[in-house]
């Protein structure tokens, strides 16, 4: 009941949008336009515009504190639950305001977010993949087995993983669980994903599974991801924003930044004189 | 001078000095190697006499308790086992009906009182704004907690019993244990929930999920093992509590019945307006105001069964807690 009427209110501001949520077509372009943002009274982005193009792999890159993660979690409104934390300028989703012409809950099914520790649900496996689509619609007993298979191919689990679908996802390895976390978000099919340090707390097979997988994912998704590892965002990205104490300082395609960095302080992250 | 030309300065500093410092070190070390030496001597001595401290510490306080249980059970031991000690009335010196009445006001206390805490639990976790009202709460929830029972018990009295005119019965026994209870629960289930890792929580908004959906489907699921333990053990405490219960449960335990369904009764056991004796409160009569001759005896086996009844709960708490956390955790 609850759910229903929440569907109903939540899916008319998005009016124009898909209504429901149907198979991504591809990713959506994501674009920020002159972006403040305050934690209270301190400023922790100045005048941020970057284009995030769709289908693409799209690396922020910079020292800790820089305001790499606070922007990413601009993008799918994950600040809004902070306190006193507030932005200003835009963030549009092919062209819908994030803050102002979607409903918060509506983007995060748009919008998917990886986090940097795993951080599967206290369900079993299959439970933990379904559990989008099961929250977003209703779908049949067979659909939703598809779906998690589908979802569970698509980020390598399946075969490791499909004579324990009944286990808890918690007893996966953490690469394993990871892998679950981007198959979860997968299974609503985002437009976007969100990646926020998605290998920091992994093994070295474990990360380079999960960069074969963002590489993969841009075919049909706008892949957005916070990464400390600079080799990783040459491997994997096709443009890379560089931001310095809530700047950013500059953007380019990756092969472009990483060989003839415009700016002297990209140039200096990069070579290792500070970081 | 540009960044960069500063770190290569310094870098250039640093090095001769790192050197120096390194020379100094090794010379300080070889000349004071006895004293090092004695040092850690004298820190491994001072670290074995603490140790020692601690263990017969630790010790003496174990001693007693174990002492404590054991003296109980095995004063009251083998009243305890005789079966009809266990099933008789009180008027045949017997604790039947107290052990009924100890479970049903139990169960009673927590359908009220679980309900209640898990919401002010989770209220408090999820939804109060931090600020003097929330700290007031909380503040008042710990002071609650500290009351003494029979300040509950007569608080109770004035108000269930008398002012609700429900007289002395299981429900005002029930209602008076709730408040005796909730504090401890909230606080229980609070820190279940705040123990949940803030990745779990993300992970919920992250998907699209209300902040109710995340807290009934992520959060509360997470904290369940942690929960039940806490539930059980505060059961624990429940069941052996008797001033919050003298006045409110009252002191008399009529014949019960089990074919008999007419709730009105006093003689129907799932009658909550019957006064109903518990198996605390019994002790508390038997010594102080029993006219019986072989008190002593009941009391003591009344009191080996409480005893027995609780370390159940512990242990029951403990594997129960365990095995949901296996089942939350890995299958």
């Amino acid at each position: 009941m609850d759910e229903m009427d929440d569907n109903l209110t939540e899916s008319a501001p998005a009016a124009g949008a898909r209504a429901t949520v149907t198979p991504a077509a591809g990713g959506a372009e994501v674009v920020a336009r002159d972006v403040d943002l305050f934690y209270g009274d301190h400023q922790a982005l100045f005048d941020v515009s970057l284009d995030m193009p769709a289908n693409k792999v799209t690396a922020l890159i910079g020292p800790s504190g820089c305001g790499k993660s606070t922007f990413l979690r601009c993008i799918n409104r994950m600040n809004d639950r902070i306190a006193g934390c507030r932005h200003t300028g835009s963030i549009t989703l092919d062209g819908q305001d994030v803050d102002t012409q979607i409903d918060e809950y509506l983007l995060r099914t748009r919008v998917g977010m990886v986090f940097q520790r795993p951080n599967p649900f206290p369900l079993s496996i299959f439970d933990n993949v379904a559990y989008g689509p099961r929250r977003h619609g209703k779908p049949s007993r067979e659909a939703l087995r598809q779906t998690v298979q589908r979802c569970l191919e698509r980020v390598g689990l399946w075969d490791e993983v499909k004579d324990d679908l009944k286990k808890s996802g918690l007893g996966l390895s953490g690469g394993q669980q990871q892998r679950l976390c981007i198959a979860r978000t997968l299974a609503v099919d985002p437009q976007v994903l969100l990646m926020d340090e998605p290998t920091s707390a992994l093994d070295p097979i474990s990360t380079s599974l999960v960069e074969d997988l963002m590489s993969d994912l841009a075919s049909d998704h706008t892949v957005i991801v916070v990464t400390h590892n600079m080799q990783q965002a040459t491997r994997v990205s096709d443009y890379t924003a560089f931001f310095y104490m809530g700047k950013l300082v500059e953007t380019a395609p990756t092969t472009e930044l990483f060989s003839r960095p415009k700016e002297k302080q990209t140039e200096d992250y990069l070579t290792g004189r500070f970081s | 001078m540009t960044r960069s030309d500063k770190a290569a300065t310094n870098a250039a500093d640093a090095a001769p000095r790192a050197g120096a410092q390194t020379g100094a070190t090794r010379a300080a070390s070889a000349m004071d190697a006895d004293t090092a030496a004695s040092m850690a001597r004298r820190a491994r001595r001072s670290d074995h006499v603490a140790t020692g401290v601690l263990a017969v510490l630790v010790g003496v306080v174990c001693l007693l308790t174990v002492a404590m249980v054991v003296y109980i059970l095995a004063s009251g031991g083998t009243k305890m086992l005789d079966w009809s000690f266990l099933t008789s009335n009180p008027s045949d010196g017997g604790i039947g009906p107290e052990i009924f009445n100890s479970f049903y006001l139990l169960f009673l206390t927590l359908l009220i009182s679980l309900p209640l805490s898990l919401g002010a639990a989770i209220f408090l976790t999820q939804y109060a704004p931090s600020g003097p009202v929330t700290t007031c709460i909380k503040t008042i929830i710990e002071v609650l907690s500290s009351l003494p029972s029979i300040v509950v018990g007569l608080f109770g009295f004035l108000v269930f019993v008398i002012k609700f005119g429900w007289q002395f019965s299981i429900i005002a026994g029930a209602c008076a244990l709730t408040m005796f209870n909730l504090p401890i629960m909230v606080r229980v289930i609070q820190q279940a929930l705040e123990a949940v890792p803030r990745g779990q929580r993300d992970a919920g908004l992250a998907m699209g999920l209300t902040r109710w959906e995340t807290t009934i489907h992520v959060l509360i699921p997470s904290a369940i093992p942690a929960i039940v333990t806490g539930v059980i053990l505060s059961a624990g405490r429940v069941f052996g509590e008797a001033a919050a219960l003298i006045y409110t449960a009252g002191q008399s335990a009529p014949a019960i019945d089990f074919t008999n369904f007419d709730i009105t009764s006093a003689s129907c056991p799932w009658n909550v307006f019957r006064p109903a004796e518990t198996l605390a409160v019994h002790i508390w009569k038997l010594n102080s105001e029993s006219v019986v001759t072989d008190a002593a005896a009941i009391s003591a086996g009344t009191a080996a069964f409480l005893v027995a009844c609780i370390l159940v709960f512990n242990i029951l708490a403990r594997i129960i807690g365990r095995a949901l956390e296996k089942k939350v955790t890995a299958a």
